[in-house]
C-alpha cells in the first residue's frame, strides 16, 4: 500500500553532490595525537569539568558533567591523560573560544566501565537520566539534548514517532551511509524511543534518492518483526529533513506559528540519533563518535567514524584535501558555517566538514537593490514574506520582524539561493536573531538591576527608620530619668506645672553638656605618655600634631549655643 | 428617627472605610510616562546623569527638568529611543556626563581586600557580598558596572574588567561587512 504523502510550501532543488561520497564504506579514523573536547557541545548549558590537568581517563569516561535543566553531559573519546582543561578556539564562525578538556591518548583505547540499562523495565525517568548523562543530544545539527524531548507529553503517550533520515542538504551523506550500514542498530534505537514515548507509529523518511538506505532500513524493520514502523521514501527537495517539513511531509501536519509539534501528537529525531540511543543503552557506550561527511574541494570524498574531539584537519587530511583549498564549512553549502581555523575540533554537531576554495564557492555577486519580485517568498518552506523580515531587519527594525515571525526562520537559506538580487537574506536574519537576543538579555539584566536598587532603598529607608525610632526611644527613656530626677528636687516649688515643660529642655542641654565633658576627658587622657626623651625630630613632629590638635578641638570645646538648632 | 441616623452614618463608614481601602490596594505606583522612560534607561544605577539613580533621572526627563541625553551607560541608542518615545529631537551623548564604555564588571583583589565594607555600602544593586573584616567578592551576574564602589575603596582593590564575548553572547554582524574570519582570511590572501 502506497502511503499518502504531503507537500509543504516552497522548498528548492539544488544540486546534491552525494554520488561521490556515497561510493566508499563507513572509514575508521586512525587516532590523533591530541582531542580538544569543548565542554559546551549542546544547546543549553555548560557542563563543569570533572576531571584536572594530569589525569588519567578511560574511553568513555565523563569528562563533564551536565549542568542544570537543559544540558547533557561530555566524555572522553579515547584513553589518555588530560593534558589540559583550558578554553580552545571552538567550530564557530565568531573564532570564539570555550572551555575544553585536552587529552592525548595513550594508544591503547581502552574503555572504563560500562553500564548498560534495560529499557524496558526501568522507569522513564531514570531513562532520562541515564541518556543525560550518555550525553545523547541530536545529531542532525541542531544538538538538542535529546532525553528533553523523550516525554511522552499531556496524553502519556504520542501518536507518530518521526524518523528523519531525509538527509536533504546537499554534499552530506553521513545519515545515507549510517542507514546503509547500519540499519539493524539503529532501528533497536529507534524501538527504544518508541517504548519511551509509547508511539502508536513509527514512520522513517528517506528522500527518494537514497534508494540504498530506504531498501536497508526496510530490510531491518522486515527482519525484526516489528509492525507499526514504517520507511517511507519521500521526494526529493531541499529542506525535506526540516522537522517541521518532514512531519508536514509524512503526516499532513501543519505546525502552526507558536505551536510545537508535540502539542499534536508527532515528534521527530535524527536517525544517527537513534543509533547513538541504541549504542548508550544497550551498549552502555555515551556519545563519543559519530559519522562526518569530509566532501567539497577533496579527492576522495567519504564517510568516517570519527571521535569527538578530533581536529578537522586531521580527519580531512585522509580524503586527500587539494592544495588550493581555503576554508572549511561545517555543515552543507545552504545551511553550513565557515570555521575560524582548520584545527578546530570534531564536535557533536560536526555533520559535514566541507572542504572549499575560491573557485569551488566562488564569492557571491554584489548585492544588488531589492526587486520585490517574491521569488524569496515562493521559496520559503517556513511560509513567511523573506523581503519584508530582509527589509526589517535591514533597517534594524526588530519589533517588526519579529512581527513578521522572524524566529519561524530555519535559516535553510532557500530565499538566498533563489533571490535574483543576490541579497545574503540569511545573514540578515542571523543578525537581526542575535540583536534581538542581546537586548531581551541586556532587559533581562536591566529588570533585575531596577528590583535590587529599589530593595536597596527600601532597605535602606528601613533601617534609617529603625535606628531613629531606636534613638527616640533611648532619648524618651533617658528623658523621664532626667524629669524624674529633676521632679524630685524642685516638686515642693509652687508652680510644679509650668515647670515641667522647659524641663525636657534643660535635661537634653545637661545630656549634651555631660557628653561633651566626657569626651574632653578622654581627648585629655588621650595625650601621649612617651613624651620623655625622645629625639629632637620627633620632638618637634608631636609639637606640630598637639598645635593641629588644638585647632581641631577648639570648635568642640566652645561653649554650646544656648538653644539648639 | 435616630434608627435612620444611626443606619446612614454606618453606611457612609463601611463606605469611606472601602474606599480608604480600595485606594491603598489598588494605588497606581507613579506616573506611566516615567515607567516607560524608566524602561529605556540601562538601570545601570551609576548616577552619572546628575541624579540618584535611573529612576529619578526619569522622573527629571518626564517634567522636563533634564536632557534626553545625559545617561552615559545608555548611549546613542537609548538616546535615540528616548526621543522617538518623546517626540524629541536626538542629541550626541552630553560630554559633560560622561562617555559612553563597553560594558563592564568590577573585580575585587580579593588579597588586598580589607573587609572594610565601605564598597559594599556603595553599591547599588548589592552586588557585593561579605562581612566586616572578611574578604569581599563581586557577584559579576549582579554587578551593573557602575563603578560606584572604585571610590570608596581605601586600598584600591577594584578595578574595572569589561565584559568579554562569549558564544553565547555573540552577535553576527551586520552583513554589510562581509564576515571574513581572521585566520582564513590571511589564508585567503595568501592563496
Ligand atoms: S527574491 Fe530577492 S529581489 Fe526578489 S523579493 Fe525576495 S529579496 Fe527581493
Ligand atoms: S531562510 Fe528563513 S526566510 Fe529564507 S526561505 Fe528559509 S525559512 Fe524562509
Ligand atoms: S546615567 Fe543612566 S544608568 Fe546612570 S543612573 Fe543615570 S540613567 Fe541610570
Ligand atoms: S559592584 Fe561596584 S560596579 Fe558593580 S554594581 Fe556594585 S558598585 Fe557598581
Amino acid at each position: 500500500m502506497l502511503r499518502k504523502l504531503f507537500k509543504f510550501h516552497g522548498g528548492v532543488k539544488p544540486q546534491t553532490n552525494k554520488e561521490r561520497s556515497t561510493t566508499a564504506p563507513i572509514a575508521a579514523v586512525p587516532l590523533p595525537d591530541r582531542l580538544v573536547i569543548p565542554l559546551h557541545q549542546a544547546v543549553g548549558g555548560h557542563p563543569r569539568p570533572l576531571v584536572q590537568p594530569g589525569d588519567r581517563v578511560f574511553k568513555g569516561q565523563r569528562i563533564g558533567g551536565a549542568d542544570g535543566n537543559l544540558s547533557s553531559a561530555v566524555h572522553a573519546s579515547t584513553s589518555g591523560l588530560v593534558r589540559d582543561v583550558a578554553p580552545a578556539v571552538m567550530p564557530h564562525t565568531s573564532g570564539l573560544t570555550t572551555l575544553s578538556v585536552i587529552i592525548e591518548p595513550d594508544g591503547e583505547d581502552r574503555w572504563g566501565e560500562l553500564d548498560k540499562v534495560n529499557y524496558r523495565s526501568t522507569p522513564p525517568d531514570e531513562l532520562r537520566d541515564f541518556l543525560r548523562d550518555a550525553g545523547v543530544v541530536g545529531l542532525g545539527g541542531a544538538v538538542f539534548p535529546s532525553y528533553l524531548k523523550l516525554k511522552p507529553g499531556k496524553e502519556g503517550k504520542l501518536k507518530t514517532l518521526v524518523i528523519n533520515g531525509a538527509e536533504c542538504e546537499p554534499f552530506i551523506t553521513c545519515d545515507d551511509m549510517l542507514m546503509r550500514e547500519r540499519a539493524g542498530d539503529m532501528l533497536k534505537g529507534i524501538l527504544a524511543m518508541r517504548h519511551m514515548l509509547q508511539a502508536e507509529e513509527v514512520l522513517i523518511g528517506i528522500e527518494d534518492n537514497k534508494p540504498q538506505a530506504v531498501a536497508a532500513v526496510q530490510a531491518a524493520i522486515a527482519a525484526s518483526g516489528q509492525s507499526g514502523i514504517e520507511a517511507v521514501a519521500i521526494p526529493t527537495r531541499y529542506p525535506a529533513g526540516g522537522a517541521k517539513q518532514l512531519i508536514r511531509v509524512l503526516t499532513g501536519i501543519e505546525v502552526p506559528h507558536g505551536r510545537r509539534s508535540t502539542d499534536f501528537g508527532v515528534q521527530c529525531f535524527n536517525v544517527g540519533t537513534a543509533f547513538s540511543i541504541y549504542e548508550a543503552l544497550e551498549l552502555g557506550r555515551p556519545l563519543i563518535s559519530r559519522l562526518v561527511t569530509v566532501a567539497g574541494n577533496v579527492d576522495a570524498p567519504r564517510n568516517y567514524d570519527v571521535l569527538i574531539g578530533t581536529p578537522m584537519d586531521h580527519l580531512v587530511r585522509l580524503a586527500g584535501p587539494r592544495a588550493d583549498t581555503d576554508r572549511y564549512i561545517m555543515g552543507g553549502p545552504m545551511m553550513g558555517v565557515r570555521l575560524p581555523a582548520f584545527d578546530v575540533p570534531v564536535v557533536k554537531a560536526t555533520n559535514c566538514i566541507l572542504v572549499g576554495s575560491e573557485a569551488m564557492f566562488p564569492a557571491p555577486a554584489p548585492e544588488m537593490p531589492c526587486i520585490r519580485c517574491g521569488e524569496c517568498a515562493k521559496a520559503c518552506p517556513a511560509d513567511l514574506a523573506p523581503f519584508e523580515l530582509y527589509w526589517f531587519s535591514r533597517s534594524k527594525n526588530f519589533g517588526k520582524a519579529q512581527e513578521y515571525h522572524l524566529f519561524d526562520c530555519i535559516e535553510c537559506g532557500c530565499c538566498s539561493f533563489v533571490c535574483p538580487s543576490h541579497i545574503p537574506l540569511v545573514d540578515y536574519y542571523r543578525f537581526s536573531k542575535s540583536e534581538i537576543w542581546a537586548r531581551e538579555r541586556e532587559k533581562e539584566a536591566a529588570d533585575a538591576a531596577r528590583d535590587r536598587f529599589e530593595f536597596k532603598n527600601h532597605r535602606q529607608e528601613r533601617e534609617k527608620l529603625e535606628k531613629a525610632e531606636k534613638l527616640a526611644a533611648k532619648a524618651a527613656a533617658t528623658r523621664e530619668k532626667v524629669a524624674a530626677d529633676g521632679a524630685t528636687a524642685p516638686a515642693a516649688g509652687s508652680d510644679a506645672a509650668p515647670a515641667a515643660k522647659p524641663a525636657p529642655d534643660a535635661a537634653k542641654r545637661a545630656l549634651i553638656e555631660a557628653a561633651m565633658e566626657k569626651a574632653r576627658q578622654q581627648k585629655a587622657q588621650a595625650a601621649p605618655r612617651n613624651t620623655e626623651q625622645l629625639s629632637p625630630d620627633v620632638q618637634a613632629e608631636i609639637a606640630d600634631i598637639e598645635a593641629r590638635r588644638e585647632i581641631v578641638a577648639k570648635p568642640a570645646a566652645s561653649p554650646l549655643p544656648p538653644q539648639d538648632a | 428617627m435616630f434608627t435612620a441616623l444611626f443606619v446612614m452614618t454606618g453606611i457612609a463608614l463601611v463606605l469611606g472605610a472601602g474606599l480608604g481601602f480600595a485606594a491603598i490596594k489598588f494605588k497606581v505606583e507613579g506616573d506611566p510616562l516615567v515607567d516607560k522612560i524608566d524602561a529605556i534607561l540601562p538601570q545601570t544605577q551609576c548616577g552619572q546623569c546628575g541624579f540618584p539613580g535611573c529612576r529619578p533621572y526619569a522622573t527629571a526627563i518626564a517634567g522636563g527638568e533634564a536632557e534626553i541625553n545625559q545617561c552615559p551607560p545608555g548611549g546613542e541608542e537609548g538616546i535615540r529611543k528616548l526621543a522617538d518615545l518623546l517626540g524629541r529631537e536626538f542629541k550626541p551623548l552630553s560630554e559633560e556626563h560622561g562617555v559612553e564604555k563597553p560594558k563592564s564588571v568590577a573585580i575585587i583583589d580579593e588579597n588586598t581586600c580589607i573587609g572594610c565594607t565601605l564598597c559594599i555600602q556603595a553599591c547599588p544593586v548589592d552586588a557585593i557580598v561579605g562581612a566586616a573584616k572578611q574578604m569581599h567578592t563581586i557577584v559579576a551576574a549582579e554587578c551593573t558596572g557602575c563603578e560606584l564602589c572604585l571610590a570608596p575603596c581605601p586600598v584600591d582593590c577594584i578595578t574595572m574588567e569589561p565584559i568579554a564575548e562569549t558564544v553565547d553572547t555573540w552577535k553576527w554582524r551586520y552583513p554589510v561587512f562581509q564576515i571574513a574570519p581572521a585566520a582564513l582570511g590571511t589564508a585567503r590572501q595568501e592563496a
